[in-house]
């Protein structure tokens, strides 16, 4: 998670050489993370379940909508290791792909906010001027709305609107929608709303730095904006945009497992921890194990990517007050 | 508010279809005319938005598509206490837990009682409110029988509680964390050593000087807290069966009852920024140098 060395080197002179220092940025950083015990097990933890997630289709037991009506409500044993739910499905299996779900919201929803957000929060606190002003309005609007509830909003619009896209130049998106079961509504739904927040945060980090020297020194040697914008205040920012990256994850997941709880998400049989606890909860009193499962499946996985978060914030920001 | 209004007018309008749009029994296409004038459907958008604005401003919300013998304003007038008063409670607990949590984790800095305190603040973040229901469901209802596994009674009836402190766990834990930061920052400064050298005792300079300027950066966050504990009640109402607006809420998304959506997604506006401009007044009463007026 930590080594993806370019991007570790938050000193200012990112231009200049930065030779014979005793260990890299990248390697120290690597250090201070292996010292936060949680998480090196949250790591640990979430690249298990990445491995499952993405072995899945090979490695489960059973397909996630293989149903054995004589075999319902089993109990967890060496067939089925987390038993089987109200259709005789194996819960085992479903708990995997339903990582699949989580990871794949998650990662490409973090990546389509970071990829909108941050050029648009870049570009808006280097120019100023009516673009800054549109975005900072726009922050003000949706702040005043619960994210939920927009999302919510937005999710009940894609579910109903992208399956009638029949022709034109969208119909990729119905597609691919379909394809994914409603996965790709949910992360359209979440990073619409979700990008402001990345183009606020960016925003505020490059307002620190537009004026310093060293943007100044690039300036005044001919430097092109874009150049100056790519090469000298990104690398700056990379450090708080990864710490926030692993903030915005498990806000997604939890959005999503929230949404296919409400029946707004991810479309059976394609099971996602949020459909299983809703599922789960029908039979409740007498079988509680199969809302326990997902429930305890989509709560460690959030404290492990809590647990990594913290970990990488104070090995990329080792200033950071504690 | 305007903004929400327009904003979520346009997006359920937007929205393809509704309840009728059934695959199984589809109705005749005469039946389906009907039903789109009668609801206006027919109309240009930004007529229909002139429409329902005349509307709201005559206190009629609109009909419900589903439930067709009564408005959306009964349907509120209905559900809507019933929130309140989970809201109300769960809030309660958020404040009766989040305080005491904060300001023991900000005196023992760097002890086990942070330790812990900060540990269940990780676990409030980290539980979505809908398994924290499911867990005390299990727990509490299934494995215990102390409570029943739902419903509602009433402020007084014991089956707020798991509801209550379903939505009001992660508020607690948002609260107790700023409060920890706020009150570290506060206990650093010059004046509370000027309290204690004035040989006041420990308790009484951190409750009465200590708490009270570290509460005002507090008010800022509330605004998440609230929210939080609206968009909580949307989950934890569906799953302990709390007959509240939360939970018509999600009927009516997932009944695609576009009216009764609107009109909820304005309610729950009006609710929030009620709530943060109360939150502002209290301001004044913590911090005299915030005057109004």
């Amino acid at each position: 998670m930590a080594e993806s060395s370019p991007l570790e080197a938050p000193r200012p002179a990112a231009a200049a050489p930065r030779r014979r220092a005793p260990r890299s940025a990248g390697s120290r950083a690597r250090q201070r993370f292996a010292q936060h015990r949680m998480a090196v097990v949250g790591a640990a933890f979430l690249a298990a379940v990445v491995l499952a997630a993405i072995s899945a289709p090979v490695s489960a037991p059973y397909r996630y909508d293989r149903q054995d009506l004589f075999a319902t409500y089993q109990a967890a044993g060496r067939a089925h290791w987390a038993g089987t739910d109200a259709l005789g499905r194996d819960e085992f299996s479903r708990l995997m792909y339903g990582a699949r779900v989580s990871m794949s919201v998650g990662l490409a929803a973090a990546v389509l906010v970071l990829a909108v957000g941050v050029p648009v929060g870049l570009v808006a606190a280097y120019f100023g001027g009516t673009l800054d002003l549109l975005l900072m309005r726009l922050v003000d609007i949706v702040y005043a709305i619960p994210y939920l509830l927009l999302v919510v909003l937005l999710q009940t619009f894609f579910t109903a609107f992208l399956p009638t896209i029949r022709h034109g130049p969208l119909v990729w998106l119905h597609a691919l929608n379909h394809d994914t079961s409603g996965v790709a509504a949910i992360v359209m739904a979440l990073a619409l709303v979700g990008w402001l927040d990345v183009a606020r945060v960016v925003r505020g980090q490059v307002l620190t730095l537009r004026h310093r020297e060293f943007v100044l020194a690039a300036q005044s040697l001919g430097a092109a904006d874009g150049h100056v914008m790519g090469a000298h205040l990104l690398p700056n920012i990379a450090a708080p945009i990864i710490v926030m990256a692993t903030v915005l994850i498990p806000t997604f997941i939890i959005a999503e497992a929230g949404l296919s709880f409400l029946g707004l998400g991810v479309q059976p049989p394609v099971p996602s921890w949020g459909t299983m606890i809703a599922e789960g909860i029908d039979s409740i009193e007498s079988y509680p194990r199969l809302v326990i499962a997902p429930g305890l499946a989509l709560a460690a996985t959030l404290l492990s990517l809590n647990f990594v978060g913290d970990g990488l914030r104070d090995a990329l920001d080792p200033v950071a007050e504690r | 508010m305007a903004i929400v209004y327009t904003v979520a007018f346009f997006l359920v309008h937007a929205t393809p279809g509704g309840p009728w749009d059934n695959a199984e029994k589809p109705l005749a296409p005469q039946v389906i005319e009907n039903i789109r004038l009668k609801f206006h459907l027919n109309e240009p958008l930004w007529h229909q938005y002139l429409l329902y604005l005349q509307d709201a401003a005559h206190g009629s919300l609109g009909p419900s598509y589903v439930n067709t013998s009564r408005d959306v304003a009964e349907i509120i007038a209905d559900f809507f206490p019933v929130s309140i008063q989970l809201g109300a409670v769960a809030m309660l607990f958020a404040i009766a837990l989040g305080m005491p949590l904060g300001t023991l984790a900000a005196v023992y800095r760097n002890t086990p009682v942070d330790y812990v305190a900060m540990g269940i603040v990780v676990l409030g973040i980290s539980i979505p409110n809908y398994v924290m229901a499911t867990i005390l469901v299990t727990v509490v209802a299934v494995v215990l029988h102390w409570l029943p596994t739902g419903g509602w009674g009433g402020l007084l009836d014991p089956r707020v509680v798991i509801p209550a402190v379903a939505i009001g766990f992660r508020p607690a834990t948002t609260l107790a964390r700023y409060l920890r930061t706020s009150l570290l920052e506060v206990l650093g400064q010059d004046y509370i050593r000027t309290a204690r050298a004035k040989g006041l005792s420990g308790r009484g300079v951190v409750l009465r000087h200590g708490l009270r300027n570290a509460l005002v950066p507090i008010a800022t966050v509330s605004g998440i807290l609230v929210a939080d504990v609206v968009t909580g009640s949307f989950f934890v109402e569906t799953i302990t069966r709390v007959p509240g607006i939360g939970r018509y809420f999600v009927t009516a998304t997932t009944g695609r009852d576009y009216p009764v959506l609107l009109a909820l997604a304005l309610l729950f506006g009006v609710v929030i920024i009620t709530m943060n401009i109360l939150v502002d007044l209290t301001y004044a009463a913590l911090d005299p140098q915030v005057r109004y007026g």
